[in-house]
């Protein structure tokens, strides 16, 4: 439970860490767009190079970035089968064929370059969750935005509860950790059976946990009332977003990257 | 001036209208002065949390008054100053955090009422070091033990600047060492800030701190008086379902087996207590 990496803030000083949050938000943003305008091996490895590029200021451990890709090896697995066995372009390029299923060199290539840009996506998101603690991430949140605020966009309500789901987030494993246990001591199985019989026995863990956590959200509702807590009104901020060199220069990266995917497009597609 | 009055107050979960409602709160008059440690003892469900809850307007009295520093609790137009004024930790550490970064969660307070950015951050450092936590300032709160975690409570009330700090259970779910870190630091709040403390607990042994302890049975008030005249009638406490302490029950046999030592908190300070009372005995 405790390898789930995404969405947990790594405590260190870093050239990305003390990016301003809004401008982490659009470069990510940026990147995202970057990623699915590259269509070519050229380009993502332009996205690859700016993505470690990133990593390596941000200090935080490569271990722990790639770990946050587990969360969707399903979905990564699904995609690559797909693409190997069913992706065809020419008809004359075949390797290997079986009934419905065939396998070319441009289908393997094809599920490599979607393989790599799921992953690399994920991976960057995760880097923006490592660096930026929930607070200053929904402060960036709300910045942005407060244009909304003029149709009557509840944009404070909405940044406070993202930043207490971000909280809770440990808390509720430690307890999924705890009932499992619980469970176990039962002699519950989580581990063997068939696919249905696993999705059954997560029942007796999904309920107690949404129960608690109804539990939780009224205590907190009481703790926040009894700190005087009154919607935006009167309110005022401890952490003021401020603008620095830094972020100028993180846009001129992120700048080079989309300028590079763009430029390399010309190569043709994968 | 009174800190905390309350004058015939009954309260019930159930509807009013409920003809065999049961009553949380039961015409209890109580009246703390500004700057006393009073504790509520209570077995479960006696009734101890929902008094704290009326205290902060939380919860609303069907009968009675309760005034907090001159304010009328049943004020709504009051209930923000009230709020200002009381402060509550709760039990559970985990579900009173908003916020993932230690520093950040004691500033919601101060930014709920609108304190300035400046008086906000000497406030969190004021607030850190009232409950010895500087150095955590821009940890993780999730990464805290649960006496670290309940300490930053405090320091989030603290925050505040309340008058009055009520601790509901707040050392219920600590493990001995994390109790004694609170109570450290609540002593200390007491004695040197002169913070009025509530401090509602199971715990007998904690009330020894208090100037004045009052139990609670059923949602009534049913003994009143020092720590040391409660501890006296022992087997009266058993009724509520309160036990001596272990180290409160034996300073009770020193006591009726003819040496005077006084009711203390730990095996070190009655071992101290002992001795001094051999000493006095042997000249």
């Amino acid at each position: 439970m405790k390898d789930i990496a995404f969405g947990q803030y790594y405590p260190v000083s870093s050239f990305v860490h003390k990016l301003d949050p809004r401008f982490k938000i659009v470069a990510l943003i940026t990147y995202i767009v970057a990623i699915f305008l590259a269509n070519n091996y050229y380009g993502m490895a332009v996205c690859a190079l700016g993505f470690f590029l990133i990593v390596l200021c941000s200090r935080v451990p490569f271990k722990k970035v790639f770990r946050s890709v587990k969360g969707i090896f399903v979905l990564l697995i699904f995609t690559a089968v797909l693409q190997i066995f069913f992706y065809q372009e020419s008809e004359n390029a075949k390797v290997w064929q079986w009934w419905i299923f065939t396998v070319s060199d441009e289908s393997l290539l094809h599920a490599g370059f979607l393989v790599l840009r799921l992953a690399l996506l994920v991976m960057v998101a995760s880097i923006l969750t490592f660096t930026t603690t929930p607070v200053a991430l929904t402060d960036g949140l709300e910045s942005l935005l407060y244009p909304l605020k003029l149709i009557r966009f509840p944009v404070h309500e909405l940044a406070l509860i993202m930043s207490i789901a971000l909280r809770f987030i440990p808390t509720l494993m430690e307890e999924t950790e705890r009932i499992m246990n619980a469970q176990k001591a039962r002699g519950a199985d989580f581990e063997s059976g068939s696919l249905l019989s696993r999705a059954k026995a997560v029942i007796p863990i999904l309920i107690p946990l949404l129960i608690s956590s109804f539990r939780r959200a009224e205590e907190l509702g009481d703790a926040m009332d009894a700190r005087c807590y009154a919607g935006s009104k009167v309110r005022t901020k401890y952490k003021k977003l401020k603008f620095s060199w830094r972020d100028l220069v993180g846009l001129l990266v992120i700048a080079a990257i989309v300028v590079g995917v763009v430029f390399l497009k010309r190569f043709g597609a994968v | 001036m009174k800190a905390v009055e309350f004058e015939n107050v009954s309260f019930s979960y159930q509807r009013e209208d409920d003809e065999n409602r049961k009553f949380a709160v039961k015409n209890v008059n109580l009246s703390v002065e500004e700057g006393e440690f009073v504790a509520v003892l209570g077995h479960n469900g006696s009734g101890k949390s929902t008094l704290a809850r009326l205290a902060n307007a939380l919860l609303q009295a069907q009968e009675g008054k309760i005034i907090v520093m001159g304010m009328d609790v049943s004020d709504p137009a009051m209930q923000f100053e009230v709020r200002k004024n009381v402060g509550i930790v709760f039990q559970n550490p985990d579900n009173q955090t908003v916020a993932s970064i230690v520093e950040d969660d004691i500033a919601f307070g101060p930014e709920n009422i609108g304190v300035p950015r400046e008086e906000i951050g000497r406030r969190i450092e004021k607030a850190l070091s009232d409950v010895g936590m500087t150095q955590y300032r821009d940890r993780m709160t999730s990464a805290l033990s649960g006496g670290q975690k309940q300490r930053v409570a405090i320091a989030g009330v603290l925050a505040i600047n309340p008058k009055v700090m009520i601790l509901d259970e707040s050392t219920a779910m600590l493990d001995p060492k994390g109790r004694r870190e609170i109570m450290q630091v609540v002593k200390r709040l007491n004695r040197e800030e002169g913070m009025t403390i509530l401090l509602i607990t199971h715990f007998m042994e904690e009330a020894l701190l208090a100037d004045r302890a009052i139990v609670m049975n059923r949602g009534e008030i049913v003994m009143q008086g020092t720590p040391d005249e409660i501890f006296e009638r022992h087997e009266e406490l058993e009724t509520y379902n309160l036990t001596l302490p272990g180290i409160g029950a034996l300073c009770k046999k020193l006591q009726d087996g003819g040496m005077p030592v006084p009711y203390v908190l730990t095996p070190e300070e009655l071992a101290e207590e002992i001795a001094k009372c051999v000493f006095r005995q042997n000249g």
